[in-house]
């Protein structure tokens, strides 16, 4: 591993240098409004690059439609929120990102798991509460972790990932590698005051983080206009000169676009970023949700309009990429994959009871 | 006299202090328009406006800090903390400003406020909805913590809390809202509705802080237990056939420890109860006070029955959970110790 240099110089550099000269400079430098970048424009996609879209998406969908099933016949207690609707944001910054990349983020966490390539079966397996789940069974939905794939958590408490993938990022400067953190989180979550700690640290010390604000609109039952004050949350930032974009969270090339955006603006020292999808969640906040805070004209319209999934779809048919029949296969295949890790994750046993002591210190 | 789960019960609380005294506000997360997640606050915005009971942002320090200043005015916030689990942030406030306002202003000023939050598992909410945090608060002087079991006394201490000067913790063992739980989880839970606890006055009552009740009269052996590890101690007691004597502590801060002394004294045996991990756990603060004002009254060692000291799994919650028969080995053990 290299040997590092960043973080501590850069800040050590501006505590000892600090003249009041330095200080007037600093005060001119800052100007918020033009922290506020527009949308780059969707990236044009190859057929292989639409075709990957269309899978991944639709395997994240297809899983999550087959753990709500679950759900209702019993095999998953507890809480279960799931990602139908928020499909293109995971997968397009997913293609932003290179090996060595770490990935966190809250409860609502399937979709970051499969986009980051962890196994459908673990996952499951996991949500089913057995011992072949990514935690063993013992953490749940809203708890898992893969080294192997760079994800890390899986976190129940809202928010609090958003000072844990600030870390990541101070780690990756610390190393001196090029790497950076995705740190995703909530409309809801961006309301904790830990969120803006960790600004002021992310921005201060230039850590490679990309925060990522899923806007889905609500935080369970609460819109974001009776919860936020400031309800652009790209511009959550602008006190602490943090760049901002408002990206179109449904189309799976603007959120690859403004990741390709943040992900450069990271890795070249530049500091963090942040990128509000806007995006929309179908279900309920977790299984038993009675959706009286919104319309099912809202939900139906959003679907209808502006699916991530069926905007794909449509792009490939247009273009002759692949056919109804083809695209009817890739489905059938995945629901396979769905299928398989079902049956998986309800055959496999539930943990040891020794395993109520592991992985503890005592 | 009406009949009320102990969500309604705690409703009913808020509304009669509501009614009576317009310095009560109540507010959390999902707490006005939607009116809780578990309901408790239900119809409240709609008959006292937004005014006096609304909802919050995902802000749990803000909720709480502005809570005490809003109390330091004169003002008497009852908020709610969706799931215990979720008041680690707001412990700042809670530690350093609540329970030290009267302490560090000469007693100028108090704070008056209630924390409600809901405790304890049964619902595989996994590690970060299940917790029991009690212990954390009864080490912060200067807090009032308390666990009801049964709509009733929910009600009559919820009142009590609103009306006291000072800040208190109100712990609600979630999986006891809708019925008295006892740990049989494969059997139905009896509804509130045909539970004499679960009769419960309309208007104005309170149920005094700081006085425990015994649930079950006995001559063996005492159990000390509060919330849902009443009925689990029940359980247990009919399980074994031992003839315990079972105490609800209701109040931890301040504790009942005359009623403690007293039916220790008599049956010379102890076994405590509680869902929280071991480890610093309320039990033993209890242990060490049975053994100081009893200690010529004990024929066998006190004995804790509780949480294991691990995160609350996922998995495994009956495995984790206190039932009846770890209970009732304890009371076996004790009364052959
Ligand atoms: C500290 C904390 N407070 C409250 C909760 C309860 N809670 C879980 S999810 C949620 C809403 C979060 O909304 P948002 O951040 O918008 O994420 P979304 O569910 O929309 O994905 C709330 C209030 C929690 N888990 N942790
Ligand atoms: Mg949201």
């Amino acid at each position: 591993m290299a040997t590092r240099k960043p973080a501590s110089t850069a800040a050590r550099r501006t505590s000892s240098a600090r003249t009041s000269a330095s200080v007037r400079q600093q005060t001119k430098k800052s100007s918020p409004v033009g922290q506020i970048i527009a949308p780059p424009a969707p990236e044009e996609f190859t057929k292989e690059r639409e075709l990957q879209a269309y899978n991944d998406m639709l395997l994240i969908r297809r899983f999550e439609e087959k753990a709500g099933q679950l759900y209702g016949m019993g095999f998953i207690g507890g809480f279960c929120h799931l990602y139908i609707g928020q499909e293109a944001v995971v997968i397009g910054m997913q293609m932003a990102l290179k090996e060595g990349d770490q990935v966190i983020t809250g409860y609502r966490d399937h979709g970051h798991m499969l986009a980051t390539g962890m196994s459908p079966r673990g996952v499951m397996a996991e949500l089913t509460g057995r011992r072949d789940g990514y935690s063993r069974g013992k953490g749940g939905s809203m708890h898992m972790f893969s080294k192997e794939k760079g994800f890390y958590g899986g976190h129940g408490i809202v928010g609090g990932q958003v000072s844990l993938g600030t870390g990541l990022a101070f780690a990756n400067s610390y190393r001196g590698n090029d790497n950076i953190s995705l740190t995703y989180f909530g409309d809801g979550a961006a309301n904790q005051g830990q969120v803006y700690e960790s600004f002021n640290m992310a921005a201060l010390w230039k850590l490679p983080v990309v925060y990522i604000v899923e806007n889905n609109r609500y935080a369970m039952g609460t819109s974001v206009s009776r919860a936020s004050a400031q309800t652009d949350f790209s511009q959550r930032g602008a006190s602490f000169n943090i760049p901002g974009i408002q990206v179109d969270g449904m189309d799976v090339r603007a959120v690859k676009a403004a990741g390709d955006l943040a992900a450069e603006h990271c890795r070249s020292g530049k500091g963090p970023i942040i990128l509000e999808m806007l995006t929309y969640r179908y279900r309920g906040h977790s299984m038993s949700d009675p959706a009286k805070y919104r319309t099912k004209d809202e939900v139906q319209k959003m679907r209808s309009e502006q699916d991530p999934i069926e905007q794909v779809r449509k792009r490939i048919l247009d273009n002759a990429w692949a056919s109804e029949d083809e695209l009817k296969a890739m489905d059938k295949k995945i629901r396979d994959i769905v299928a398989d890790s079902a049956d998986f994750a309800q055959s496999n046993p539930e943990p040891d009871p020794s395993e109520l002591y592991t992985n503890i210190l005592i | 006299m009406p009949r009320m789960t102990m969500i309604e019960a705690i409703r009913s609380a808020m509304d009669v202090s509501m009614e009576r005294d317009d310095d009560v506000v109540v507010f959390g997360e999902d707490v006005g328009y939607f009116g809780g997640v578990f309901r408790c606050t239900a119809g409240l915005q709609q008959k006292y406006g937004k005014t006096r009971c609304f909802d919050t942002p995902i802000s749990e320090l803000g909720i709480v800090g502005a809570a005490i200043g809003m109390a330091a005015y004169g003002l008497r916030p009852c908020i709610e903390i969706q799931f215990a689990d979720y008041v680690y942030p707001a412990f700042d406030q809670i530690a350093s400003e609540a329970a030290r306002i009267r302490y560090r202003s000469n007693g100028q000023f108090t704070c008056p406020i209630v924390i409600r939050m809901p405790t304890g598992g049964g619902i595989f909410g996994g590690q970060t909805h299940s917790q029991s945090p009690e212990a954390l608060f009864t080490h912060v002087s200067g807090l009032k913590v308390v666990v009801p079991s049964n709509p009733v006394d929910a009600k009559g201490l919820l009142i009590a809390a609103i009306e006291d000067p000072d800040p208190v913790i109100f712990l609600e063992p979630k999986r006891l809202y809708n019925g008295p739980f006892d740990g049989h989880h494969d059997k139905p839970v009896t509804p509130w509705s045909k539970h004499a606890l679960g009769e419960v006055p309309e208007g104005h009552f309170t149920v005094p802080l700081g006085k425990a009740e015994v649930r079950r009269a006995g001559a063996e052996l005492t159990v000390l237990a509060y919330g849902t590890m009443t009925y689990v101690s029940e359980a247990a007691a009919a399980d074994t056939g031992i003839d315990a004597e079972i105490i609800d502590l209701k109040t931890l801060l301040p504790l009942d420890l005359e009623t403690i002394v007293a039916s220790v004294s008599k049956t010379g045996r102890c076994v405590i109860v509680h869902e929280a991990t071991l480890t610093s756990g309320f039990g033993a603060e209890l242990a060490a006070l049975v053994q100081k004002h009893c200690f010529y009254h004990l024929e066998a060692p006190i004995t804790r029955v509780t949480g294991w000291d691990t995160p609350y799994p996922h998995a495994q919650e009956w495995d984790y959970f206190p039932g009846p028969a770890r209970v009732g080995r304890a009371m076996i053990e004790t009364m052959e110790g």
